[in-house]
Parts: C-alpha cells; sequence; structure tokens
C-alpha cells in the first residue's frame, strides 16, 4: 500500500538520490536524514550533501524479505557510520555476503529498489557496494 | 505508589483460526473478571493495547469494541506502543487510577495476527521500526535483531549455541505453561540447523506469529486491599529512544532498558537483586540475552556462560520467562505485555503450577517496543 507510493519516494529524491542531509548552522553538526531540531537545541539548518563513503558497523543477510522486497532475495542490509558522522541502514549491493566484515569501507551507489503498483514505477536511490581496493588506487591516481 | 492487581485472565495463545479480535477480547476479559470477583459495572475506565488491528483485521476503534462487549459506556481507549502496547496500556490504566478518576480499571492487550499471510504480517510489524528510514531499505524485524546480534557477538564472546540456548530454555518452560502456543522441547542442533530468517538468527531465535488477548484489572490501594489475594505493581518506569536502531550510540545494549529499570527500581525503592522472577522481551533470541544484561541482573557479556550454567530456568538463580517467554508462549502483539503481568501475578499467588519459581516475592517485567525505541519496566510484589 504506502510501500507503493509513489508520492512517498518522490518528497525523499534529495537524500535518496543524493544523500542530502542537513547541517546545523550554530555547531556544525551534520544529520542524514535531516533533523528539525539540533542537539544544540538549533533550530536553522542548511543543506548538506554528504560524502558518499563510510564502513560497515553490523549486516545481516535477509533471506525472509517483506512481499515487496520478494524479488531480489536474498539481499544483504548493514548499519554504516558515514564518514562525516551519520550511521545509516542501507542495502550492500554486488556482494557475497561471506565476504563482508564489520569495519568494511563501503561507497555509495544508485540503484533501483522497486517497480511497484499497476503502472510498475520503478523506485531508485542509494545502495552501498564494498570499496575494491583498485579502485581506491585509481581515485588516488 | 501503590497499585493493586485484582484479577487476571488469558486466552490460549496460538494459531486461533476460529476467533476473531472480538472473541479473543471477550474471553480474555470475562475471565479477568470472574478471577476478580467483579462485575462488569463495577469497571470505571478500560484501556486496551494493541498494535496492528487496523492492518490486520481493518478494525481499529477497538476502545468501543471492549466496552460495548461489557456492555458498558465507561471512557475506553486503544494504546499503541509496537510491542510495548500492553505495558503502555497498564501504564494509563495507573495513570487514571493516580489521577483520581478512576478507582478500577480493566487493561487489555490483544493481536490477531494469523488472518493475514505471513509476509504481509512482516511488512505490518516493521511498522514498529522506522518505516521512511529502514523499511524502505528492505528491513525485517528479524534483521534488525539480526544485526544487533552480529554486533553482540563480534564485541563480546556469545558463541551461535550458546545464543541457542534461550529458545530451548523457554521451549522447555512452555511445556509447563497450558496457555503457551508451543509444547514442544527443542535442542540447541535443531534452533542452528533450521532455516536461516536473517542471518545469524535462524526460525527458532524468532518469537512466532500468534494469536492471543490477556486482561488485567488494577485497583487503587483502597479498594485492592479488601480483595482476596492482590498482587501489588510497586514500581512502573518508562524511557524511550530513537525510532530507528541506526541513530543509536550502541547496537549492543538497550540504553530505554537500563533508563526504564532505573526508574522502575527507584519507585519500588528496591534494587534489582531483590527481584525473584522477571519475565523479559525476548522476541528474538538475542533480546533476551541483551535484556538480562541491561535490567543488571547479570554483569554484560556473561549471558553465554550464565546460560550455559542453566541459572536462567525457573529453577535456576536467575528465573527468565518461566511462562515459555515470546518466544514458545507466543508473541501476539499488543497481548505480550498484559501476559507478562498476567505470569508475575501466577507466580506471586504461588499459582504458576509445574513452573512455579519457589518462594517467589517480588517480580519484574520488560516489554520492549520495536529495537528498543519503547521501553516499559514494571515491578511487582505480593
Amino acid at each position: 500500500m504506502y510501500r507503493e507510493s509513489p508520492i512517498i519516494r518522490w518528497r525523499r529524491y534529495p537524500e535518496r538520490y543524493r544523500l542530502e542531509g542537513n547541517k546545523c548552522t550554530q555547531c556544525s553538526k551534520i544529520y542524514f536524514p535531516k533533523a528539525y531540531l539540533c542537539e544544540c537545541s538549533s533550530k536553522k539548518f542548511e543543506p548538506h550533501q554528504l560524502k558518499p563513503r563510510g564502513k560497515i558497523l553490523t549486516y545481516t543477510e535477509i533471506k525472509s524479505s517483506p512481499e515487496e522486497f520478494s524479488e531480489m532475495t536474498p539481499y544483504c542490509v548493514a548499519i554504516i557510520e558515514l564518514d562525516e558522522g551519520p550511521k545509516i541502514t542501507t542495502q550492500i549491493a554486488d556482494c557475497d555476503v561471506s565476504e563482508i566484515k564489520i569495519g568494511d569501507e563501503v561507497e555509495m551507489i544508485f540503484r533501483k529498489f522497486l517497480a511497484s503498483g499497476d503502472e510498475g514505477i520503478i523506485h531508485y536511490g542509494f545502495k552501498f557496494k564494498k570499496v575494491e581496493e583498485n579502485t581506491s588506487l585509481n581515485l588516488k591516481n | 505508589m501503590k497499585i493493586g492487581i485484582i484479577g487476571v485472565g488469558a486466552t490460549k495463545f496460538g494459531e486461533l483460526w476460529r476467533y476473531g479480535i472480538k472473541d479473543l477480547l471477550a474471553e480474555s476479559q470475562l475471565l479477568a473478571l470472574e478471577d476478580a470477583g467483579l462485575s462488569e459495572r463495577d469497571i470505571d475506565m478500560i484501556v486496551t493495547g494493541n498494535m496492528c488491528s487496523s492492518t490486520f483485521s481493518g478494525q481499529s476503534h477497538l476502545g468501543s469494541m471492549a466496552s460495548e462487549i461489557l456492555n458498558i459506556n465507561v471512557p475506553s481507549i486503544r494504546v499503541e506502543a509496537a510491542c510495548a502496547s500492553g505495558s503502555v496500556a497498564i501504564r494509563q490504566g495507573i495513570h487514571a487510577i493516580n489521577s483520581g478518576e478512576a478507582d478500577i480499571v480493566m487493561v487489555n492487550g490483544v493481536e490477531k495476527m494469523t488472518d493475514v499471510q505471513t509476509r504481509q504480517a512482516t511488512t505490518g510489524l516493521m511498522g514498529a521500526g522506522d518505516e521512511e528510514w529502514e523499511g524502505t531499505q528492505g528491513l525485517t524485524f528479524c534483521g534488525l535483531y539480526a544485526m544487533m546480534a552480529r554486533a553482540y557477538m563480534h564485541k563480546y564472546s556469545l558463541t551461535r549455541e550458546q545464543l541457542a540456548l534461550v529458545s530451548v530454555k523457554n521451549h522447555k518452560h512452555a511445556t509447563l505453561n497450558p496457555i503457551a502456543h508451543f509444547h514442544n522441547e527443542i535442542t540447541v542442533d535443531q534452533v542452528i540447523n533450521s532455516s536461516i530468517i536473517a542471518d545469524p538468527l535462524t526460525l527458532l531465535d524468532c518469537s512466532p506469529i500468534t494469536d492471543g488477548s490477556a486482561s488485567i484489572i488494577l485497583a487503587s490501594e483502597e479498594v485492592a486491599k479488601k480483595c482476596e489475594k492482590p498482587v501489588w505493581i510497586i514500581g512502573s518506569g518508562q524511557a524511550n529512544d530513537t525510532l530507528s536502531l541506526h541513530a543509536r550510540k550502541s547496537l549492543t545494549e538497550i540504553t530505554a532498558t537500563t533508563q526504564a529499570v532505573q526508574r522502575a527500581l527507584l519507585q519500588a525503592k528496591i534494587g534489582i537483586d531483590k527481584v525473584d522472577v522477571t519475565e523479559v522481551h525476548d522476541c528474538f533470541s538475542i533480546a533476551e540475552v541483551m535484556a538480562i544484561e541491561d535490567l543488571g541482573l547479570i554483569p554484560r557479556g556473561e549471558a553465554g556462560k550464565i546460560m550455559e550454567e542453566g541459572q536462567t530456568y525457573f529453577d535456576g538463580k536467575i528465573p527468565i520467562n518461566s511462562c515459555g517467554g515470546l518466544k514458545a508462549c507466543g508473541h501476539p502483539i499488543g497481548a505480550t505485555g498484559i501476559k507478562q503481568a498476567w505470569e508475575i501475578v501466577k507466580q506471586l499467588r504461588g499459582e504458576a503450577g509445574k513452573r512455579q519459581v519457589k518462594g517467589a516475592q517480588i517480580g519484574l517485567t520488560h516489554n520492549v517496543g520495536g529495537t528498543g525505541s519503547t521501553v516499559v519496566v514494571h515491578v511487582f510484589s505480593r
């Protein structure tokens, strides 16, 4: 029902498409998803696009999934800590779960989530994947 | 504060195909009235804890359903706090009595879960987490607790075999409880080798999808004193935390539990060491491990060893979940908190039969909503 709603997804495009959170203009604390009230009690924020890198704090492989996700089951879900501080829940794509470890470095990728409803509207958003050693070298070059 | 529990009732827990939500609610309410020796006209207010009736049965407005069953028109409300709905309902009953508006309050917990398919139930239950930032990532509740289990096992030396002991013990206890969903014993091997739901948790690490209803009748001290065998609520504490698991400071402990138990014990003016029998929220095996540590019943990181020594059996040093827990007595979401109180009342009255904890004087319940977003702790005395 609600998971098929394109409106719910559309409302969060900045977050889902480019990891846009917000940053307190008083104390500079960064939030994702956006906060309404800062821990320092300030209500003044500016949009902040987070760096798309982080590390895995914990993870699981979902073998029994909610109905909307049955096509892609099994899949890996993790809690990661982004380099700039916020922690988020995300799918880890393109991985063999047996090769995932707590502490692994991951980077954001843009992926298809679901095709839903009668019209099969496709929902996209962030997932993460393990940073390959080669990729890191390439980035340095 | 002293609130009396003067009557309790619970339906059989299980897959009750023949019974709808109203049948269940009626049975537990009438059993509680009978147990208390009261007429329905003695009830001043009704509070019903429930999470998913709107999603699973298309029925909201359980307040009116509960009062209609009793043919009375007193104030009657439904409260929701995910899996902690039952205990939060008890707290609203306590508040009503303490405010002076009511002397006698019927508190119910009910959930009818088997009218929908398991996948639909899984989706509905995810409403206890953060739908926008956890649910939409394809996470399930088992997945959330699996991530806590992984983090815990990474930090402390808890083995897969030790974790399985939670379910083995709770199934043993359930064989001694007539209302329990399951009456079969299981082994460590069976737990480890049952199908994986969310790695590292298997089917037998998970509480089942259960129908059931439980009711307790609360009364002011003045009224309860005149009753035959009241059990007293001497402490009630609640704490809340973030809706999502990822926003927490720790993934290996539930801070709201430590805060709620402190608040409840402060009210009760006793230490945790005085508690004789405890019901904890074992929605998944790892939840019981973390609960007994967060409550301060055992030192942090030592659950594995203590469970191996058999200390958490009903006849051990730290009896946990003598009714079979959520795992084996069953987990009809809204009913769970009330059933925990029901079990403690049975234990403190000495009516727990084959699973009786000898000489139990003080009991404690621990009821969790979501991944620790709401936690309620109650302390009871004879």
